[in-house]
């Protein structure tokens, strides 16, 4: 697992996924929306990591920021007729955060499976709000109508998705930034400390509750923004972004990436997404057969997910190379 | 030689190209898995069946290709981010299917942004076809059913109670049905709606027993909710109470009744097809459905509004001899009639680009040892969208 | 009530294994789908075919038992999570495979439709035998885990496992039964159910925030929770329905949260 590190200086490897995702853009137009799509999930996957990856806080109700987020973006315009897409995110996030703040204080002083489930019955109780504040929510049918003018005015949201993908690149990146900068802080040492270890953080005298409290804000605070961009460039929102499916999705799509790596939560959402897209045009009926021997074969074969498999594949890689040299040496 | 060669090389080019270029593609999106996934199928088959029975009616040259989409249920930003590859991507000329209303909803905008038309097979709220220029109806509106209902249950009963699902649709029933109940003189004991997901069905009954209405109108979508209810309704001893069950026709799809048995027996609602309609073209219909798929197998109203709308489809592909211009095909549908449905008569309103057609008042009996909605009378005819027309009025 | 057979089989993998095991739907729906056919397709009268949920059912998680789950007995939570997640997702495109999209048909044996007249009001039948007979099975478990041999090795296994090991409590072996067991009674859960939760493909998704509330009210560890748990849901969720419609899903949340913070352990729960 990575966490406190004395070098906190970006590797080279870190700038690989900006130069997949320029090329992306460039090689594969025809796929923005779903390029769009990925990077939206990848940003929430961020914002969970924060919490289950970082902090430990096992949570099957992030959608409800996520929703949140989506909802207050999407309200902003229909209700105030405010289609300032960079005033529309700041609410959305400004929202989410409270909610964040809320619910955080209260459901935090519990742990596992208590904590799973305030996390899920608060979320299902927004979605409830939803469905039944249809002059506010647009209800079952979905919040149509919503506006977003161009980005400074000039970037329109166009059809094929450029300016959603760039839009969407810009906020991600500056997300990857915020969590980065966090993890590789005393603050989030310690939380990874909390994570392992609660007991001894108490111990020492950390305020365990208040930077569980802080970062749950903060993540809920990402989450709600990855939502509002869904409605940005979706200009609609449905009732299904508060739904029990999204929060089990993102916690899949991370699990599989890999806990608590940071880039787990870009490699996850890539694949599950990826594979999504294509098993379900070729078998629409039974794609989700795929997706679950996928799933369970990870958990078997592969705990630490993706990355994880790739770190042991490196480390066996390293020692073998390793015992070669050092046999070479002694051979000499 | 080599000469000869690439000549005959780049003519084969040319006359495949030509060939290709008569092509139309449609981007058929509807929903193969999660709530509902069920009913993918029904549409999917229907449109293949047409194509399968029609293809020789088309110009020589013109083929069609279909691509199939899976919404993944009540989903509308992955049925819009379909939309959006279908068009970009595939280049698709004409969009079609959609289950559910909100995945119709966030489609709208990209149909009119990319002018492609696109007929709806299901998705049955009466907006829809108000958020897009380029967006053609052949399925229903729940008005349109729920509306007549209450004309005809007024006639005939003096209270109701009203139990809907917590949804659009739902809604729109439940508005549609109190109203002409109320303009017929009847009176309304309560309205309860339910949430969608809803496990239990018995506490609500139970207060609709207590409140001794003559008739208990209900809609829930279609599939195995309606089963349950139907089940708790017996169980509880509605019937014997004296409360007759009424509703639009998704209550009793025909896939539907041989799960639900014998206790929907006697159940009346209204609605714009049936399997058991005994109209040739609807005849024809099934008895093709059951050879293609098997003896067991039925058509439901899914099947029938994708069906036409493939015809309609047919029909602006031959008058266009297979190129697809947006503007023109949406001309064409708007004059679209179709005598032969399996459900009658229908044709496209060309103020509202809605269905009009025949409104059916059935009651679940059995026929040959098998449960059917048969159709007692054509209740209303043509009837156009009645929200629509209320509002034109305003 | 039906909530409460099947969350009682999550209470023993959950509660006394201590495996959070989502994927509990899938053996429901299992149940249902067999009673459904021996009925339908075999003719097997509706108590044997009960039998043969059961039955089944057992055997069945018996054999992912031993090659899926026993491997992730010692797994975090997430793994676990993630593992059920993916089960699911394949039952129910197996499930899909063999039923087809309908949901299975069920008919109630003659005797056991119409009403009874209790203390003067028509209740339902069948739900009168549901009642009965969870009430049956919920003291012969009981019975089962407080005062068998079984249920004391179950216990001992679950507080230590290698102090149980060491002892000479062959813990793999307890853990199976205990295992099928459960899965067993969620098999006899949805097979009962049937009727009222329509067995479809999707049943493992839709119904698994109930289980899991249930689970968690109720609290771990305990059978008593659980079934204190359903009753207190349902009675409320019911009266609710029936006083307040307009309230809706509200209430069953709403309580959930209040008494988890109020008792975070459950109503009953032995451990955090």
């Amino acid at each position: 697992m990575s966490g406190y590190s004395a070098d906190t200086r970006i590797r080279w490897t870190e700038w690989l996924p900006w130069v997949a995702a320029g090329a992306f853009f460039f090689l594969l137009p025809e796929y923005l929306s779903l390029g769009a799509r990925i990077l939206i999930f990848i940003l929430f996957a961020l914002s969970l990591d924060l919490i289950l990856g970082y902090a430990g806080i096992i949570t099957l109700g992030h959608s409800a920021f996520f929703g949140l987020g989506a909802y207050t973006a999407g309200i902003v315009s229909t209700q105030l007729a405010i289609n300032e897409p960079f005033v529309q995110l700041a609410a959305a996030a400004a929202v989410a955060a409270l909610l964040g703040v809320a619910t955080g204080a209260v459901i935090l002083r519990t742990r596992a499976l208590t904590l799973l489930m305030l996390t899920l019955a608060i979320t299902a109780i927004l979605l409830e709000v939803a469905n039944k504040a249809t002059w506010l929510t647009g209800g079952a049918d979905g919040l149509s109508g919503v506006k977003v003018d161009p980005i400074l005015g000039f970037f329109r949201f166009d059809l094929y998705g450029r300016t959603a993908f760039l839009y969407c690149l810009i906020a991600l990146f500056l997300g990857w930034w915020v969590v980065r900068r966090l993890i590789y802080s005393p603050f989030g040492a310690m939380l990874t400390g909390i994570r392992e270890n609660t007991t001894r953080m108490h111990a020492i005298g950390a305020p365990v509750y208040w930077r569980l409290v802080l970062v749950y804000t903060i993540s809920a605070t990402m989450a709600g923004i990855a939502g509002a961009l869904l409605t940005q460039t979706n200009q609609f929102v449905g009732l299904n972004v508060l739904g029990l499916e999204p929060s089990g999705d993102i916690l899949v799509m991370l699990i599989l990436g890999g806990v608590g790596r940071l880039y787990g939560a870009f490699i996850g959402p890539v694949v599950y997404l990826i594979a999504q897209d294509y098993l379900a045009k070729q078998y629409p009926e039974y794609w989700y057969f795929g997706i679950g021997t996928l799933l369970i074969a990870v958990v078997l074969f592969a705990p630490g997910g993706i990355l994880g498999m790739v770190d042991k594949l490196r480390d066996k890689w390293l020692s073998l190379y390793k015992q070669k040299s050092s046999a070479r040496a002694s051979a000499r | 030689m080599r000469l000869t060669k690439i000549v005959a090389l780049a003519a084969f080019a040319l006359v495949s190209a030509a060939a290709s270029a008569q092509t139309v593609k449609i981007g058929f999106i509807t929903s193969y898995s999660g709530l509902n996934g069920n009913l993918g199928p029904y549409m999917e088959r229907a449109v293949r069946l047409y194509i399968k029975q029609h293809q020789k009616e088309l110009p020589p040259g013109v083929k069609i290709e279909l691509i199939i989409r899976d919404d993944t249920g009540p989903n509308p930003d992955k049925a819009r981010q379909l939309a959006q590859e279908l068009v970009v991507r595939d280049k698709v000329d004409l969009l079609a299917g959609v289950i559910f209303t909100p995945n119709a909803m966030s489609m709208a905008p990209i149909a009119t942004e990319a002018k492609v038309p696109f007929v709806i097979m299901n998705a049955g709220t009466s907006v829809i076809t108000t958020r897009s220029p380029y967006i053609a109806r052949v399925s229903f509106t729940l008005w349109q059913s729920s509306y007549p209902l209450g004309q005809w249950a007024a006639k005939k009963y003096k209270t109701a109670y009203t139990l809907v699902s917590d949804f659009g649709p739902g809604h729109d029933a439940e508005t549609a049905f109190m109203q002409a109940f109320k303009e017929g003189g009847g009176n309304i004991v309560a309205s309860v709606r339910v949430p969608l997901q809803n496990p239990d069905w018995a506490a609500y009954l139970q207060r609709v027993k207590d409140a001794k209405p003559d008739t208990l109108f209900v809609f829930i979508p279609a599939g195995k909710t309606a089963t349950a209810v139907m089940k708790n309704f017996s169980e509880l001893g509605l019937g014997q109470a004296g409360i007759k069950l009424i509703g639009p026709g998704d209550i009793t799809t025909d896939e539907e009744l041989p799960n639900m048995g014998d206790v929907a027996l006697g159940v009346t609602t209204m609605f714009h097809y049936s399997a058991a309609g005994d109209r040739p073209a609807n005849k024809a219909f099934v008895a093709a459905w059951k050879k293609e798929y098997g003896a067991n197998e039925t058509p439901n109203f899914l099947s029938a509004a994708s069906w036409d709308g493939t015809a309609m489809i047919f029909e602006a592909i031959r008058q266009q001899k297979g190129k697809i211009d947006p503007d023109k095909t949406m001309a064409i549908f708007k004059s679209w009639k179709f005598a032969n449905s399996p459900r009658g008569p229908i044709s496209i309103d060309p103020e509202t680009r809605d269905i009009v057609q025949n409104e059916y008042l059935r009651e679940v009996r059995k026929v040959g040892g098998q449960l059917a909605n048969v159709e007692l009378e054509t209740f209303a005819a043509a009837v156009k969208d009645p929200w629509k027309e209320q509002q034109k009025k305003k | 009530m039906i909530l409460y057979v099947i969350s009682v089989g999550l209470s023993v993998t959950m509660g006394l294994m201590g495996f959070i095991n989502l994927a509990h739907g899938v053996f429901a729906m299992a149940g249902g789908f067999i009673l459904s056919t021996a009925m339908a397709r075999f003719g097997v009268p509706f108590p044997l075919a009960l039998v043969a949920a059961f039955v089944l059912v057992s055997l069945g998680s018996i054999f992912l038992e031993k090659i899926l789950y026993s491997r992730l007995y010692a797994r975090g939570e997430l793994s676990q999570v993630l593992f059920c997640i993916g089960l699911i997702l394949v039952a129910m495109a197996v499930a899909r495979l063999i039923y087809g999209n309908l949901a299975a048909p069920v008919f109630l044996p003659d005797y056991l439709r119409g009403q009874v007249q209790v203390l003067g009001r028509d209740f339902p039948t069948y739900r009168v035998f549901l009642i009965l007979f969870s009430g049956v099975l919920i003291l012969s478990l009981w019975t089962g885990v407080e005062r068998t041999r079984w249920g004391a090795m179950v216990r001992a296994a679950v507080d230590n496992r290698g102090m149980a090991q060491s002892v000479g409590i062959n813990t793999k072996r307890l853990f199976m039964i205990t295992f099928a067991l459960g899965s067993g009674l969620a098999g006899l859960g949805g097979a009962l159910g049937a009727d009222i939760l329509p067995v479809q493909w999707g049943y493992p998704f839709e119904h698994l925030v109930y289980f899991l509330i249930v689970v968690a009210v109720g609290g771990l560890g305990s059978l008593r929770g659980p079934f204190v748990a359903a009753l207190l849901i349902g009675i409320a969720d019911t009266a609710c329905k029936y006083w307040v419609p307009a309230l809706g899903a509200f209430l069953v949340y709403a309580a959930t949260i209040g008494i988890l913070l109020w008792r975070p352990q459950g109503l009953f729960g032995v451990r955090a």
